[in-house]
């Protein structure tokens, strides 16, 4: 991949969790090893790998989140755009607005369906009025729930179903206008019926986004992925585009993750 | 028999032994104090508008609103500044404010602070007062019924937070909140624990003599200025029971009576004003 086509581009990021009493004392755990990688621009990239081996936490080192943790050492630097996200005058909330997140479990704010689509708009650009109203209806109408919420958008966001309001917290983050999205196994709380539309929806952001989504699901990366980042135990064993990584891939782990006999899959 | 079914048996019966121990007593003396003060109040209504007479201990001439004031003043000021100190105590024990080991101990002593007899409170504010060459008066009576008051709101503010499902805060900061608003979001959604807390604060704010004697001294005038000496419900209806007077003995049921009416509209307006606030939290309808 040229330079030029790099999204996102991490060096020697390392991660620990540790000091907790549960987690045996002061022994700190290593949650990512030394990762290098870039992750192309405009196109879905799939973080891949057996539970636990440092998808979500490599996710959220994208968006600063992982460091509202207690107790997470964060060490090597992260460029989203050719711009330093660790960089110690890197306003957070600003990165963040940039960088929008949806998580597995959908948790609408405690607010109204329309609260929650302007709240990110509200706060970081001060809209108001119409324009806001537009923004809403936009956004609900990209994620297809325009049709379903239309006539009670004064109505608590709890009040929809896990698959709605899956879409909602997409329809959130869009509404900041971010230029990455990241997407923390969206579809694995959901119905098959409601995952297809996300993953209708995702296929067709990819076009004017950086998606990076994890999935533990095969065959969705598979469906979905342009590239394909595999992490087992924390490390990186294998990237490439998605087609030759499902088809033939280079590494002995890969192989046997893609057939499905390794432990713990 | 069985013997587990014995058992079952056996461990309801001891469960309605305490219920009835705890609930027996409690309806006796809410009873009383409604029949005995609420004839009082009936047959006189006006004790309760009414500022004391100049012997008002001796012949319960006028009524106690000195007192029924005096509480107000010294509770809701007291509880509204330990609300918002607590609340702010408890978002900043919040893993996103400070490391956890540290606010583990900071509960700890909140815990103690807790149990702490409310006399405790009263004698430390007394030493400051005479530091500072001040008599007891009403603004030295807040302070104590604050200290008294805020770590009970503190800890209950901090639980209700600490229940808020880490994923909404996620949410927030995914949006590119900062973290006060962030701290907003999540307050919203801990409100009817923390109102609960502040319910509670309140209730033994208003309920303590201890604190109170100490520091905003006995008064039997109406309260005046933040520097004069005011009194309180429990004060006076402790003045009234000890009296040798039967018509100020009376007046102690209505005084109770009067407390206890206080409290309850008190949590009404509270748990109304919940509900306005908390339409779009899940469940909190």
């Amino acid at each position: 991949m040229s330079e030029a086509e790099v999204g996102i581009k991490i060096i020697n990021l390392n991660i620990t969790y540790g000091g907790h009493k549960e987690l045996g004392g002061n022994k700190r755990i290593i949650a990512l090893k030394n990762i290098n990688l870039d992750i192309p621009g405009n196109k879905l990239t799939a973080i891949i790998g057996p539970s636990g081996c440092g998808k979500s936490t490599l996710l959220k080192t994208l968006n600063r989140l992982l460091e509202t943790r207690d107790n997470v050492g964060i060490e090597g630097k992260v460029y989203i755009g050719g711009e330093d996200i660790y960089h110690a005058e890197r306003r957070v909330p600003e990165l963040r607005e940039k960088v929008g997140l949806v998580d597995q479990k959908p948790y609408p704010l405690p607010a109204s369906i329309y609260g929650n689509v302007a709240y990110g708009p509200r706060i970081h650009r001060n809209l108001k009025g119409e324009e806001l109203d537009d923004i809403v209806e936009s956004c609900l109408k990209r994620v297809h729930l325009w049709k379903e919420v239309k006539d009670r958008l004064n109505q608590p966001a709890a009040g929809l179903s896990i698959g709605q309001q899956q879409r909602l917290c997409l329809a959130r983050a869009l509404a900041v206008e971010p230029e990455v999205i990241l997407c923390d196994e969206v579809t694995s709380a959901l119905d098959p019926v409601s995952s297809e539309k996300v993953e209708d929806l995702l296929m067709s952001l990819k076009k004017n986004y950086t998606v990076v989504m994890v999935s533990h699901v095969l065959r969705q990366a598979k469906r979905l992925a342009d590239y394909v980042v595999f992490l087992y135990l924390g490390e990186v064993i294998e990237t490439g585009d998605a087609e030759k990584f499902f088809s033939e891939p280079s590494h002995e782990l890969s192989r046997k993750y893609i057939k499905g006999v390794m432990a713990g899959v | 028999m069985k013997l587990r079914y014995l058992e079952e048996r056996m461990f309801k019966i001891l469960i309605g032994i305490s219920v009835s121990l705890v609930t027996v007593p409690l309806l006796i003396i809410i009873g009383t104090v409604l029949l005995k003060g609420g004839k009082v109040l009936v047959d006189n209504p006006g004790v309760l508008i009414t500022p004391p007479g100049s012997r008002y201990l001796i012949t319960g001439e006028g009524g106690f609103l000195h007192a029924v004031l005096g509480s107000l003043y010294l509770v809701i000021p007291a509880t509204l500044i330990a609300s918002l100190m607590g609340f702010g105590i408890a978002l900043f024990l919040q893993s996103d404010y400070t490391s956890q080991r540290i606010s583990g101990s900071i509960r700890t002593c909140l815990d103690v602070l807790w149990g702490t007899p409310s006399i405790v409170y009263g004698v430390f504010v007394l030493t400051i007062l005479i530091f500072i060459n001040q008599r007891g008066c009403l603004l030295a009576g807040i302070s104590a019924l604050t200290l008294l008051e805020l770590p009970i709101i503190t800890r209950y503010a901090d639980e209700a937070i600490r229940a808020v499902p880490k994923e909404l805060k996620d949410a927030c900061y995914s949006i590119g909140t900062t973290r006060y608003e962030a701290s907003k979001v999540v307050g919203r959604y801990a409100l009817p624990g923390i109102i609960a807390g502040v319910l509670i604060g309140m209730g033994r704010g208003i309920g303590d003599a201890a604190s109170v004697i100490f520091t905003s001294g006995v008064s039997s005038v109406m309260p005046g200025g933040l520097f004069d000496s005011v009194t309180a419900m429990p004060i006076l209806i402790f003045q009234q029971a000890s009296s040798c007077y039967p018509t100020v003995r009376g007046h102690a049921y209505a005084a109770a009576f009067t407390l206890i009416l206080i409290v309850g509209i008190l949590n009404f307006l509270s748990r109304f004003l919940v509900r306005k606030l908390s339409k779009y939290v899940p469940g909190g309808k």
